[in-house]
C-alpha cells in the first residue's frame, strides 16, 4: 500500500513541481541573451516568481518521497515506474497550461503506461 | 500556424548546424551515465539507512538526519546535479527534440547499473517493461515541443 502513496507522490509532485517552474519560466519570458549578467538577472527575475517556489517546494517533496520508496524497494523497479509521469505530465499540462497533446504524445504516454505495466507486474 | 512556423525554424537551425558533433554526443552521455548512476547511489544509500519503522515523527527525523550525513546520499545528489548541468548545457546547442528522446536510455541504464552495481534481480519481465518505456519515451520525445502560442 505504502508503495502506491510514495509512487503517488513522487509523480503528482514531481509533474506539479514541473508545471508550476514552466508556468513560472513563460512567465518570466524566454532567454536570448546568455551572458553571465543577462542569466543572473534571469534567475533574480525567475527566483521573484511565486510559482517558481511552489514548484521547488512539490520537487522536494517528489525527492524525499523517492527517497523514501528508495528505502524498501529496489532502483531497478522505481525508476522505471516513476516515468509515469510522462503519463500525468500531458494531462496537467492540458489543464493547468493549456497546451495541445497531439495524438502521437499520447500514443506514445500510453506505450509509456503499457511498460510501466510490465515493471509493476515483474515485481510479483 | 505558429507550430508551423515553429518546425520552419527549428529546420533551418538544424540545416545550419553541420550535424550532431563530438560534444552533443558526450553531453548526452553525461547524460544517462550520471542519472541512472545518481539514482543508483540514491537507492544504496537509502537501502543503507532503511525505512523508517512505524513513520512516528522521531523515527522520521532519525533518517532525515541519516540522509543528510549519508556520503552515497550526497554523491548521488551530485551526479544528478552533474546530469542536470549537461542537460541544461547541451540545450544551448541541441534540440530539446533530439535530447529528450536520448535520455530514455537512461532507463535502461538504470537497470544495466543496478544489476552490475547493487546485484539486483532484473527479470526478463522488467526488461521487456523498460525497454517499452523507452520506446515510448522515445515516441513522446519526438512530437512538437512546443504546442502554446509565444509570449
Amino acid at each position: 500500500m505504502r508503495e502506491y502513496l510514495f509512487l503517488f507522490i513522487i509523480v503528482v509532485a514531481g509533474m506539479g513541481g514541473d508545471l508550476c517552474v514552466s508556468r513560472a519560466m513563460k512567465s518570466v519570458g524566454e532567454v536570448h541573451d546568455f551572458r553571465p549578467a543577462a542569466i543572473f538577472q534571469f534567475v533574480l527575475r525567475a527566483t521573484g516568481a511565486g510559482w517558481t517556489w511552489i514548484g521547488i517546494g512539490l520537487m522536494t517533496l517528489a525527492f524525499f518521497a523517492l527517497l523514501a520508496m528508495l528505502s524498501f524497494e529496489n532502483v531497478t523497479f522505481v525508476v522505471p515506474v516513476t516515468a509515469l509521469s510522462y503519463a500525468a505530465g500531458p494531462l496537467g499540462a492540458t489543464l493547468f497550461l493549456h497546451e495541445r497533446i497531439s495524438r502521437q504524445r499520447l500514443l506514445g504516454v500510453l506505450i509509456v503506461c503499457i511498460g510501466v505495466t510490465f515493471v509493476w507486474l515483474s515485481k510479483h | 500556424m505558429y507550430g508551423n512556423q515553429y518546425k520552419g525554424q527549428t529546420t533551418d537551425r538544424m540545416k545550419d548546424s553541420p550535424g550532431p558533433h563530438f560534444k552533443t554526443y558526450f553531453f548526452i552521455l553525461l547524460m544517462v551515465l550520471f542519472a541512472p548512476l545518481g539514482n543508483v547511489l540514491l537507492g544504496k544509500g537509502m537501502k543503507g539507512i532503511g525505512s523508517a519503522k512505524d513513520w512516528a515523527p522521531t523515527d522520521i527525523f532519525h533518517v532525515f538526519v541519516s540522509i543528510t550525513t549519508s556520503s552515497c546520499i550526497w554523491l548521488g545528489i551530485a551526479c544528478l546535479l552533474a546530469s542536470f548541468m549537461a542537460y541544461m548545457l547541451v540545450l544551448t546547442w541541441a534540440d530539446y527534440s533530439y535530447v529528450q528522446p536520448a535520455s530514455s536510455f537512461s532507463y535502461a541504464v538504470v537497470a544495466t547499473l543496478g544489476y552490475f552495481i547493487l546485484g539486483e534481480t532484473v527479470n526478463p519481465l522488467r526488461w521487456t517493461g523498460i525497454i517499452i518505456i523507452c520506446a515510448g519515451v522515445f515516441v513522446v520525445g519526438h512530437t512538437q515541443p512546443r504546442t502554446t502560442e509565444k509570449r
